[in-house]
């Protein structure tokens, strides 16, 4: 960036996100800052996540306090180079306006990228579909106890150049509660569902955690549906799992518990608010939906450990496979990354924990999208 | 229609068994070792027992401040009764009511009341109860003639009425609301009462064990049927004063007296039942012998039992906190 | 999910559990209304809100039941009810109304379990309007909740949103306890996202509305709102404030309001209800007592005057708490320094 000043302003997290707090500053006026800098954490109802500057300079205003909570595109400071004067700052941040004309526009963007229920087999299935474009439509399927939105960081950097379909699995977010026997083939059956429901005869798969098993799952039953598969630290590759976690994540029903729970899921324990905890004891309290991972927990991670092993089906896989796996996983060892072939390209990232989308956010974007670069051309 | 001789034994039983156990309580009372306010029911068993013979376990009854007879009669554990009132652990109500809220709901005894007038509206929910759950239930409130004048009275008069439930409000009526008569409390009287909230009213002699029972099965076959509430005015005399401690400076001096030689439901059940052959006086002699048991087994029990501890005092305030 | 009214919140709660539970039963002045009326409408009404309406429509007269005005009968007939299989939800329209059947509610429903030794359930809700701001005046505007929380034995739930309500009054059913469940009658029309399915928000825990590092502001009820304005005004001017939403008054989350004054040190009460004996009394006297090392400034409690609620709309504005009266407030004790200790 070459501007001479640069408006910080309250970032968009997924289109969902209205407005957000900002948590803290992370420098002081005067500091120099990066382009990609973390300048500040925002708090939304989903998570705590760095703000990144969008140039370089120096912080010479902080408009917006820590603590408030403020509309998507409100001024939170002013980077600017050191030869700007003290009366152009003030200037420009008396004359800065959120940009309305464009807010409108996001309005109009936002309604038709909100999820929607679509009927897929026995199921009502929660669905954001974005973008256009790629070799195939990529699908983003989460893990056990999670939604669509542990993709809100993901989604709408790749619908860049993909269409990108995100959903919750059955018993899931806003989605029917109906598991079957919860096994990760009835989950898998209910993406292949899906998949028909929305015309899609080939995609991208990209599974986290369970999410990955239920990847590999449908790549078993359906392999003609797996165009390439994006595992990101998945269920089925080991024995070992990190039960008792899983056990609070379904039924801690006070929001410290749940925090507490939802801690073990990253490796900075400060990403996880007390909002995010309330965000995801607002889905357990749907009627049905702690039945419903109940039954999901004892069919895939009953007696303590995984219960389905997809070696045999990685093993054999005909399309491009690439693994992520933070190294400081607490809920599926990083273990599990030994057993691969040496086909998949394996990104094995330090200081991350079980969600290296939420935690390496930009690194993993930039590395899934030269990844369905490189399938395109191999396919 | 005959009453079978089970019933009848059983009937004569349960009087006797409030007779000795109100007697016992006036004597021990007497001695301070029980705490609180005690009401006795002597002179009043035949109306508990005459309406109880007509219900089951399930159909529901609420009862008053003088209620130790009305939870005999419906089958409430007499030792656990005598515990209660003794304030012990092992009371029906783990020592946490008292003589004024012993309760038994899976007898259908929805308790004692220690307010005036507290019965009927929740007879009026159990008998919506019974109808909502189609269960072939009838709820039956006991309350004085005292209560009788309490608008909650009323209000549930009307109420019974107008949704047409399955209830039967028993006016117990033993000439005082305390130490107040009711030819000066109650304005009017009952049959009027009931005329004005369009239900039938039925009366009898409280002291005629026959009379209550033929008549309150009336009463309970009637809302039983679909066809609403009744009131069943039972005319009685209280033996004892209000609560106990009462001097009774209220009662004409002959009054008590007359009513224990002339009115004692239990020598008119004899009788009647020796005269028409209903049943043999020995078989009644042996009932008398083993309630006397029974209730010296209960005070002694009671006196032994262990008090409610520490942990009891925040315990059961809810379901769940 | 999508946006709902208060109203149809509630509306929606009481009709995901009568399908859920038969044994669930509807009473109240006029929650149908039109029995016996010369047009032969029923459900002519559905509440004189409308917050019940339709309800009878769906479920029929044996489970939606229109009630003479006799609050004392029927309120106890909830009672006698839920004492014996039903789960009754009576309304009583306007709490201040309670005055008719406090026996029912205070001597009965609530003392049922604890006399009987813990063997009656009494899963009871009694669902009434409360609140000023309507000009109802002094006999149909109080914020009664204060003393039914005195009354061992009932839970009272203050829902501050159409989200809140919705869980909470869910809850309220499902529960085997007697719950005043009170609704302010100025709030009926806010909107916001609410599940379309049934949902639960258990009691007992309170809510953070804000999370902030200088002032802990519990809030009531209709109060939340107010308090969530002040806090984001105060926000731009440098203070940060928690906002605390208790959302059941009994029981009480005494532990997550500690736990704030302890990370704030600093505590502003907003209670709608009168003054003396109220929620913000009461959660003064547990702060004093338990977190009183931690307060670094007095205590203020946002609260009406100790008078009826006046009819004319100049005093009922002047009697009312409101955003600004919160603001300052809260810039009150931020003013105040903090003694040295030597």
């Amino acid at each position: 960036m070459t501007h001479a000043l640069t408006a910080l302003t309250m970032p968009k997290f997924g289109l969902a996100m209205t407005e957000g707090k900002l948590a803290s500053w992370a420098f002081s006026p005067g500091d120099t800052v990066k382009e990609g800098d973390e300048v500040a954490d925002i708090e939304t109802s989903k998570i705590t996540s760095g703000y990144e500057s969008p140039a370089s300079g120096i912080l010479r205003k902080q408009v917006a306090q820590a603590g408030e909570t403020l509309p998507v595109g409100a001024l939170l400071g002013v980077v600017a180079d050191a030869d700007v004067s003290d009366a152009d700052i003030e200037a420009f941040i008396a004359s800065f306006k959120a940009d309305t004309a464009e807010e409108g526009g996001e309005e109009a963007e936002a309604a038709n990228t909100e999820p929607r229920l679509i009927k897929a087999g026995d199921h009502n299935l929660n669905v954001r579909d974005v973008g256009k474009g790629g070799s195939a439509p990529l699908l983003l399927i989460h893990g056990f106890g999670g939604d669509l939105s542990n993709w809100m960081l993901n989604q709408d950097v790749l619908a860049r150049s993909h269409r990108v379909i995100t959903f919750d699995l059955p018993g899931h977010g806003a989605s029917s509660k109906d598991v079957g026997d919860g096994s990760v083939t009835a989950l898998a059956d209910a993406v292949s569902e899906l998949l028909k429901a929305l015309n899609i005869s080939s995609a991208h798969v990209m599974g986290h955690s369970l999410g990955g098993g239920i990847a590999l799952a449908l790549l078993r039953d359906n392999p003609g549906v797996v165009a390439s598969l994006t595992l990101v630290a998945p269920a089925g590759l080991g024995r070992e799992v990190n039960a008792p976690a899983l056990k609070d994540m379904v039924e801690a029903d006070r929001t410290r518990d749940m925090q507490k729970a939802l801690e073990a899921l990253v490796h900075d324990k400060s990403l996880v608010g007390r909002k995010m905890a309330d965000n995801v004891l607002k889905v357990r309290r749907l009627d049905g939906a702690r039945d419903a991972l109940r039954t999901i927990e004892a069919s895939c991670f009953g007696n303590g450990q995984q219960s389905f092993d997809m070696r045999p089906v990685l093993d054999a896989a005909r399309v491009p496979v690439t693994l992520f796996w933070g190294e400081e996983d607490e809920i599926l060892p990083v273990t599990g990354a030994k057993n691969v072939p040496d086909s998949v390209t394996k990104h094995i990232m330090p200081k991350i924990g079980h969600m290296p989308q939420l935690e390496k956010t930009a690194e993993l974007n930039r590395l899934v999208e030269a990844f369905l670069e490189k399938s395109h051309v191999t396919a | 229609m005959q009453i079978s001789t089970e019933t009848l034994l059983q009937s004569y039983r349960a009087m006797r068994t409030i007779r000795v156990f109100e007697e016992r309580l006036h004597r021990e009372f007497a001695t301070g070792e029980i705490p609180g306010f005690v009401h006795l029911y002597c002179g009043e068993e035949a109306s508990a027992v005459g309406v109880c013979a007509n219900l089951t376990d399930q159909d529901t009854i609420a009862s008053t401040h003088r209620g130790h007879g009305h939870c005999i009669a419906k089958g409430v554990d007499v030792g656990g009764m005598m515990a209660e009132i003794y304030g012990r652990k092992s009371g029906v109500c783990r020592g946490k009511g008292g003589s004024m809220h012993i309760a038994d709901l899976s007898k259908g005894m929805l308790g004692a009341n220690g307010i005036v007038g507290g019965g009927p509206p929740l007879i009026c929910g159990a008998a919506l109860s019974h109808k909502v759950l189609k269960d072939n239930g009838v709820a039956v409130a006991f309350f004085g003639d005292g209560a009788s004048n309490e608008g909650t009275t009323l209000e549930s008069l009307n109420l019974a009425s107008v949704w047409q439930l399955p209830a039967v409000f028993v006016v117990e009526d033993n000439g005082y609301g305390e130490a107040t008569g009711a030819s000066y409390a109650c304005a009017g009287n009952q049959k009027d009462r009931a005329a004005g909230f369009g239900m039938p009213y039925m009366e009898c002699d409280g002291s005629d064990f026959f009379a209550v029972h033929d008549t309150a099965r009336d009463a309970i076959d009637h809302a039983r049927s679909g066809k609403g509430p009744v009131m069943l005015h039972v005319h009685l005399q209280r033996w004892y004063g209000h609560f106990e401690g009462d001097a009774m400076s209220y009662r004409a001096a002959n009054e008590v007296a007359d009513a224990k030689k002339n009115h004692d439901c239990l020598e008119s059940f004899r009788t009647r039942v020796e005269q028409e052959k209903l049943l043999d006086l020995n078989a009644l002699d042996e009932i008398d012998a083993s309630v006397a048991d029974e209730v010296e087994s209960a005070v002694q029990a009671a006196k032994q039992a262990p008090w409610p501890e520490e942990a009891d005092l925040m315990a059961d305030v809810y379901v769940k906190i | 999910m999508s946006k709902k009214s208060f109203r149809q919140a509630i509306n929606e709660a009481l009709r995901q559990e009568m399908r859920r539970d038969p044994t669930v039963v509807l009473m109240g002045e006029d929650v149908a209304g039109g029995q016996g009326g010369s047009s032969g409408v029923k459900d002519a009404w559905g509440g004189v809100l409308g917050v019940t309406k339709g309800l009878q429509t769906e479920f029929g007269e044996s489970r939606v039941l229109d009630t003479p005005i006799s609050e004392a009968s029927y309120i106890g007939a909830a009672a006698g009810a839920a004492a014996t299989g039903l789960r009754p939800v009576a309304e009583l329209m306007f709490v201040d109304f309670v005055g008719c059947c406090l026996d029912q509610i205070m001597n009965q429903a609530a003392k049922f379990r604890y006399m009987f030794g813990g063997k009656a359930r009494t899963p009871l809700v009694i669902r009434a309007m409360y609140g000023a701001g309507f000009n109802a005046a002094a006999q149909h505007s109080q914020a009664l909740y204060p003393l039914f929380t005195h009354i061992p034995g009932l839970k009272v739930v203050v829902p501050s949103s159409p989200y809140e309500a919705k869980g909470l009054l869910i809850e309220a059913i499902r529960d085997d306890d007697p719950v005043i469940f009170l609704e302010n009658k100025v709030m009926y029309d806010d909107e916001e996202e609410v599940p379309d399915e049934a949902y639960t928000i258990p009691f007992g825990e309170a809510n953070l509305t804000r999370e902030g590092n200088d002032v802990t502001i519990v809030a009531i009820g209709r109060m939340v709102g107010m308090a969530n304005e002040a806090a984001d005004r105060l926000a731009k001017q440098g203070i940060s404030c928690t906002v605390l939403d208790p959302r059941t008054t009994s029981p009480l989350d005494e532990q997550t309001i500690l736990e704030c004054v302890e990370d704030t040190g600093r505590l502003v009460i907003v209670d709608e209800s009168s003054p003396r004996c109220n929620m913000a009394c009461d959660i003064s006297a547990l702060v004093a007592e338990q977190a009183f090392g931690a307060l670094k400034a007095p205590i203020r409690r946002v609260v009406p005057p100790h008078t009826p609620v006046p009819f004319s709309t100049p005093l009922e504005k002047l009697y009312m708490p409101s955003a600004e009266k919160i603001e300052a407030a809260v810039k009150s004790i931020m003013m105040q320094k903090t003694p040295e200790v030597a």
